[in-house]
């Protein structure tokens, strides 16, 4: 066994290193350095950026338009995102519905909306959750009844991330309310600008307009923009769920958050010393690097397994797991580093335009991060849901 | 990047995870605690037969050549049988340390045999007073008459009673720490024996003017090839903890499929799932963990240290909960002697005190931490 990455991976970093280095506008990764919210046009200039590049779809094989890297390059490029603080790309599109397509959608599907999503053409959103249907996803009302050669939809989608933004929503509804819950179940792709479509947003505990409610009012959709046949969606949405999600500890943002905590901490004074040489403090600090290191050794042989050809199982719900509760950690050892710099609220700032003066400017966004990342257990699975299906899966109980 | 294993190592685990499933059943395990320990056990003859003697020796003082992957396969095994063979503490430690300090005489007379399972030794190096650190040594060496004179404590020495010579670290004059080879019955050497808690044989050892011809000076600055061998123990240790975390969450999985509560087995209250399955995150984190181990042995030293400072300490915190767990979880029956998974759960809590703890460990980690 070896941990070592080799010469050709090496090299790539540098190559990825030096792209961003070079390509990633400076106002964009200012924006989040400092976790100020990114505006729909920055997200945009830098996906028209990794699209020229060819690296907006890291996860599409050639044939599709994607550059064909294995998951160790992929790992790699997260990597080196997260250090040079790029923006994530919004992943609706390009890692989630294009994958479902590619396996499950008609060829006519998989001309139109693929190049269009390689060229950032579509803003796609994701409506799965309802208010009645969370953990218990399979619970979901949103009916959508034949007339003709549409679907007629109703019903209500929640936590709709960056809705506000979006062209296009890919949905599951309800379209057999007689078959066994999973099995009634279809997967659509609706045009937001289509009567009956309305966007409500629901603001976060940190003050942030993130995710949106997304009411479906006797929309009429295409039967011919359902993917995979009728019935099928839970299938899909399984897949989706699957379907190997790089970077799903998020690992190389966990990295940036330790060493911004470390050099934080240094700088930071307490009675005459580095708030680092506190005892209690850098137990702390301590104990979440040792986290660090056993969860990248762990990626390591997830992404291993992957490009030996395994197929990724309980350990992503590990990873999911540890992960998220590692950036929980680090979100909250970083405002407490603030100490009372961590009470002032500018949201203005944050989340807006505003300026801000220096004092406050680098530590404005601690505690409304500390509050955005509870989400990190929540979404995808969460944490509890996560357990149950190693649980079951796994361990056979 | 790479964690699959050669053919000859999967070859090697296979061959062991048979070897232990077949000879150290409970009861054979109870029978071998119970024979004399003077002698080597018909597994240990075994083990020679098989090559896992050479195995962890470089080619150079006639060994096999095995990496930090072979041992590991070797403890985790080792581990997950909870085999009472003294494999580590009488012949890999101080094997290297002899290998890393000996010269070619000394090394006829102790390695050769020692690889060829004629005879064990025992590494001396741990002090009670300076707890874990292997430095801080209050037992003295003085050269008298052309002869060594050693005189002090070395306290809860693995396989004493076995071992045909101790290697015992003793302070100079100088400040320097040296390495000595005292045979087993030399005049003014006296043994306390006992048992560690988790069952494995060990003593106290009183040198008391103990005197030594000059060439059974090892060594006359063993600092740097002895972290050397403990760095190697640390990850060693961390293997074969990883084998005992495994069986002891195996145990535990089996018990509460086939445990009947209020009509229903145990494994299917999710409050038990989530437990058992954050047993198992514990366990796959420390694999990774001892992984890191195993693979950082032929960094530069502090490098070396870190990591597996770092794993130590991360092993020990897991090993911990994953016993105290396996006892909860298996409720009563997890109290008794009788139950099976309580001797792992003891070498589990028992693993964190060999070579350094927890606390140890993470000080390393915090005093190397770094903050660029």
């Amino acid at each position: 066994m070896n941990l070592t990455f080799s010469p050709e991976e090496q090299a790539f970093r540098e190559e990825v290193r030096s792209f961003l280095a070079e390509a990633l506008p400076n106002d964009i990764s200012e924006r989040v350095r400092l976790g100020r919210h990114l505006r729909a046009d920055d997200y945009l200039r830098w996906q028209n950026t990794l699209s020229e590049k060819g690296w907006l779809a890291a996860n599409w094989p050639k044939e599709f338009g994607g550059p064909g890297w294995g998951p160790v390059q992929r790992h790699i490029f997260d990597e080196e995102c997260a250090a040079a603080h790029a923006p994530t790309v919004v992943p609706f599109g390009v890692n989630m519905v294009a994958p479902v397509i590619m396996k499950f959608g008609s060829d006519e599907q998989k001309e139109y909306y693929l190049p269009r999503i390689l060229r950032n053409e579509d803003w796609w959103c994701q409506g799965y959750s309802e208010p009645g249907a969370g953990s218990d996803l399979a619970g979901l009302n949103t009916r959508a009844v034949r007339d003709g050669d549409h679907y007629i939809v109703n019903g209500q989608k929640a936590w709709t991330t960056l809705g506000q933004h979006a062209n296009m929503l890919f949905c599951l509804v309800r379209t057999d309310p007689e078959a066994k819950k999973q099995a009634g179940i279809s997967f659509l792709l609706i045009d937001m600008q289509s009567p009956g479509v309305s966007v409500r947003p629901i603001i976060t505990l940190d003050g942030a307009h993130e995710v949106n409610e997304v009411f479906l009012d006797n929309v009429r959709v295409p039967i011919a923009n359902r993917v995979g046949e009728e019935g099928q969606g839970w299938t899909c949405a399984k897949f989706l769920l699957t379907h190997e999600r790089t970077g799903i500890a998020g690992l190389g943002h966990a990295k940036q958050a330790l060493r911004h905590l470390k050099s934080l901490a240094s700088r930071t004074q307490h009675r005459g010393k580095p708030l680092l040489e506190l005892p209690s403090f850098r137990q702390r600090v301590v104990k979440a690097e040792l986290e660090l290191m056993a969860l990248e050794v762990t990626n390591l042989r997830v992404i291993a397994a992957a490009r030996d050809g395994g197929a990724p199982g309980a350990e992503s719900s590990l990873l999911k797991v540890r992960g998220s509760e590692l950036r929980q950690e680090l979100s909250e050892l970083t405002r407490r580093a603030l100490g009372p710099a961590a009470l002032p609220f500018f949201p203005d700032f944050l989340h807006g335009d505003a300026n801000l003066d220096d004092t406050y400017a680098q530590s404005a966004a601690a505690s409304a991060q500390y509050l955005n990342r509870r989400k990190l257990s929540i979404y995808g699975g969460a944490n509890e849901i996560q357990k149950s299906i190693v649980a079951k899966t796994i361990l056979g109980m | 990047m790479d964690f699959a294993l050669t053919d000859e190592q999967r070859m090697l685990e296979e061959t062991l995870t048979r070897l232990v499933s077949d000879q150290v059943s409970p009861e054979q395990r109870r029978a071998m605690l119970n024979a004399p320990s003077a002698t080597a056990s018909p597994l240990w003859h075994t083990f020679a037969e098989l090559g896992l003697l050479h195995m962890p020796f470089s080619e150079q003082v006639g060994g096999l050549g095995g990496d930090g992957t072979d041992l590991m396969i070797i403890m985790q095994a080792l581990g997950r049988g909870l085999v009472p063979e003294a494999y580590l503490a009488g012949l890999v430690l101080p094997g290297q340390l002899l290998a890393l300090t000996a010269d070619d005489k000394q090394q006829s007379r102790w390695l050769t045999p020692l690889l060829e399972g004629e005879h064990q030794l025992a590494l001396a190096w741990q002090e009670l007073d300076a707890r874990y650190d292997a430095y801080e040594v209050s037992t003295q060496a003085t050269q008298r008459d052309g002869q060594w004179q050693l005189n002090g404590r070395k306290d809860v020495v693995l396989n004493l009673e076995a071992s045909a010579a101790a290697l015992v670290t003793a302070q100079f004059d100088n400040g320097k720490l040296g390495l000595f080879i005292v045979p087993a019955g030399t005049q003014g050497a006296a043994t306390h024996l006992y048992r560690t808690m988790d069952d494995q044989s060990a003593g106290d050892l009183t040198l008391d003017n103990v005197t030594l011809p000059l060439e059974n000076c090892l060594s006359e600055d063993v600092s740097d090839a002895l972290a050397e061998v403990l760095a190697l123990g640390r990850a060693a240790l961390c293997a074969q903890a990883i084998g005992a975390m495994e069986e002891a969450c195996d145990q535990t999985l089996a018990y509460l499929k086939e445990r009947k509560q209020f009509g229903m087995p145990l494994a299917t209250f999710q409050a038990l799932q989530h437990r058992m399955v954050d047993m198992h995150l514990h366990l796959e984190q420390s694999r990774s963990m001892a992984i890191l181990a195993a693979t950082s042995l032929e960094l530069p030293a502090s490098e070396r240290d870190y990591k597996i400072a770092a794993a130590k300490a991360y092993c020990g915190e897991s090993a911990r909960y994953i016993a105290e767990q396996a006892i909860q979880l298996h409720g009563g029956m997890g109290m008794t002697e009788e139950c099976y998974v309580a001797h792992y759960a003891k070498h589990l809590v028992m693993f964190d005190h060999y070579l350094g703890d927890s606390d140890y460990h993470m000080e390393t980690v915090s005093d190397l931490l770094n903050v660029a």
